[in-house]
């Protein structure tokens, strides 16, 4: 067996590179679809009839108060006993997402809170709509509010991809597990591991403040 | 589907499942004590104005709020014993812990020294005190104060990280569970069971961030 | 002829290219009360700061009882003191700051009996007993346990100068203490420092209040663009400014 980092790292090049695949590919089914379903959280939070504010709010502090590892390994058991056909991929991604959804609810809700009401109060004046309103006026800048803590939030996704490992998901983590597993470097292939996923978020984290001064308002 | 929810063989475990969040429970004491120590010192390097101090500090941040927590704790349980440090289970998951929640509790505490005004530290100097003695008596506990709220979120994070030792077989509260779980087969009651005593225990720990939030309180 | 306390020769400070004192020169008599007036970016505020090291200063000396302050000239050397000397002394002097900045999570007792006890190394109740002794002088004896929270701005900024005073400093420096005083509170503090100057208390007041120049001072310091433009008795300089820019000065401050 060839003995350096380099040989061995040649001869892993797929391996790693479908587990980049899979780790990409559940962060942003997590993000997309958390963040869809987060917005229809926020908006019940801060719209809703006091019965939808309070199953919202009842599921949204249930899932902040669960770690998420918690989250994905009963995803993964409940969903193959209730019948679920689902696999660890999806029941993963479904943790993930649900995961996802309270904390951008929560953002959504804080953004919506934020804004003055002389805002909602001016719009009325001139004769707009709710629906006019809130899409003129309320969502645009409540969007620019929620961007740093939304980004922030991406990030928290791809390193939770990492627990779906623990389920037999082969993302990025488990295929460094199993590269180890044959050539024992363990440092080596830990640090790359952990390498690949710092570029990653610091990319994110950057590419987010870009985003924030691109979007902001001219003062 | 013919599922019916039997509690009977969680109820047998309970005090199995107690235990766990109770080992839980210590590491998150200790690792948290330990990266608040850690933590402070850093925020004070944060934002210090010496760059031997500042650099290492924004390194060592950096570095650890960008990596996945399970990379940190299969790295220290698996890859530092080729580098010559061999340590067990539960000492190499407060190792990481510890590490980890030092860089999210120096960003708190970062964040709170920003808001101290420069002209409390000029009043400590003017009557002559060192800047050791004005950073333990004034700064460090306004500081605290001012940050209680994003330190009781931070800490019921913390603590539900404890869950990833269960990768390590530390037998944590997650573990207990997926012991209990993979046993019996009632998943469904195990996991109720399990996410009500984690988030009934954040609830606590909540409430008792804010007891200490009141009596802290200055009078006004 | 009473003993020079503060000596400054020639002192001189830059921002970055900006230089914001340009060769200044004073001497303060053991009980004399010296105000320095005159126009924001004037330099006053820095001068005042200097002689307690919260600024740096580039050029000069700074000598408090004879001693050099902030930094050791060698002839053409010059070298900073160590940061346990500087604080050694900045305990000989006393500074009440406009903000007041009282420490917020301690009560008027406890903010007087800080500097007592870390930098005097006194014991608790000796440093209790001068701090009440202070707050009394003040008029605050039935506010000793109160918070800052809970005093208005006057009452803060007289235990603010009692902090300062309880060090029993060579010389007090005052910057600017009223001018974040809503008007009805000023003449409080006012009065007080009135009090200090009467029991002989050696003061430097930077101080936009130009009729308490006027009453208390015995000597006034006019600054403008980093030197000092006239300096002398109040009675004489307000009524027979020698220069334009004092004349200026004065048109457009609250004296007539």
């Amino acid at each position: 067996m060839s003995h350096t980092f380099l040989e061995q790292l040649w001869i892993a090049r797929y391996v790693i590179t479908y587990g980049i695949g899979v780790t990409v590919s559940i962060s942003l089914l997590a993000i997309f679809a958390g963040s869809v379903l987060g917005v229809f959280v926020g908006l019940a939070l801060v719209y809703g009839g006091v019965v939808l504010r309070l199953v919202v709010r009842a599921y949204t502090d249930i899932i902040r108060g669960t770690p998420v590892l918690v989250l994905v390994l009963a995803s993964y058991y409940v969903s193959a006993a209730v019948g679920l056909d689902l696999g660890p991929f999806s029941a993963g991604v479904l943790a993930l997402a649900i995961f996802c959804s309270s904390h951008v609810g929560e953002i959504v809700r804080g953004a919506l809170q934020a804004i003055p009401k002389g805002q909602t109060e001016a719009a009325k004046a001139i004769g707009l709509t709710f629906t006019q309103t809130f899409t003129s006026v309320l969502w645009p800048q409540a969007m620019r509010q929620c961007l740093p803590a939304w980004v922030n939030t991406a990030a928290e996704m791809v390193k939770a991809s990492t627990l779906l490992s623990v389920i037999g998901v082969a993302e990025l983590l488990l295929r460094t597990q199993e590269i180890i597993s044959r050539n024992f470097m363990s440092l080596q292939f830990y640090f790359l591991a952990g390498g690949l996923y710092f570029i990653v978020n610091y990319g994110i984290e950057h590419f987010g403040k870009y985003v924030e001064r691109k979007t902001a308002l001219p003062s | 589907m013919g599922y019916t929810l039997n509690f009977a063989a969680v109820w047998r475990n309970f005090d199995f499942l107690l235990s766990g969040l109770a080992l839980s429970l210590g590491l998150a004491v200790i690792s948290i004590l330990i990266g608040a120590a850690l933590g402070l010192v850093v925020a004070f390097a944060l934002t210090s104005k010496n760059r031997f101090a500042v650099v290492p500090a924004r390194v060592y941040v950096t570095v650890i709020r960008n990596l996945p927590i399970l990379v940190l704790v299969l790295f220290a349980f698996f890859a530092l014993p080729q580098m010559g440090l061999r340590l067990d289970k539960i000492k190499s998951f407060v190792l990481v812990l510890s590490l980890y929640s030092g860089a999210y509790l120096a960003e708190v505490f970062r964040a709170g020294l920003l808001s101290i005004p420069r002209g409390l530290t000029e009043a400590g100097l003017a009557i002559g005190l060192t800047g050791m003695q004005i950073r333990s008596s004034i700064i460090a506990p306004l500081m605290l104060r001012n940050v209680l709220p994003s330190l009781s979120s931070t800490i019921i994070s913390l603590f539900k990280d404890t869950s990833l030792a269960a990768a390590i077989a530390v037998p944590e509260l997650t573990f207990a569970a997926r012991k209990i779980n993979v046993e019996s087969f009632r998943v469904i009651e195990t996991w109720m069971v399990t996410s009500a005593l984690y988030v009934v225990t954040c609830f606590l720990i909540a409430a008792v961030m804010r007891f200490v939030e009141r009596r802290l309180a200055l009078p006004r | 002829m009473a003993k020079t306390i503060l000596d400054i020769k020639g002192l001189r400070k830059t921002y970055g290219i900006h230089e914001v004192l340009k060769g200044v020169d004073c001497a303060v008599r053991e009980g004399e009360v010296i105000s320095i007036i005159g126009s924001s970016g004037s330099g006053k505020t820095t001068l005042l700061r200097c002689v307690n090291m919260l600024e740096e200063f580039q050029g000069g000396t700074i000598s408090l009882d004879g001693e050099e302050i902030g930094y050791r000239v060698d002839g053409a050397t010059r070298r900073r003191k160590s940061e346990k000397e500087i604080a050694r002394q900045r305990a000989l002097t006393g500074m009440a700051f406009q903000q007041f900045n009282l420490f917020p999570h301690m009560s008027a007792a406890e903010n007087v009996m800080l500097g007592l006890v870390k930098v005097k190394k006194m014991t608790k109740p000796e440093a209790r007993a001068i701090a009440e002794k202070w707050l009394d002088r003040v008029g605050l004896a039935a506010r000793t346990k109160h918070y800052p929270g809970q005093l208005s701005g006057g009452q803060q900024q007289r235990v603010a100068i009692a902090r300062a005073i309880a060090m029993s400093p060579r010389l007090m420096l005052f910057d600017e203490v009223t001018s974040a005083l809503d008007p009805e509170l000023v003449g409080e503090v006012l009065q007080v420092i009135k009090g200090l100057a009467a029991d002989g208390m050696t003061m430097l007041l930077v101080t936009h209040e130009m009729r308490f120049a006027y009453e208390v001072s015995s000597r006034v310091i006019f600054m403008n663009q980093g030197v000092i433009c006239e300096e002398g008795d109040p009675k004489e300089m307000f009524v027979r400014p020698k220069t334009e820019r004092l004349a200026e000065f004065l048109k457009t401050s609250s004296f007539n």
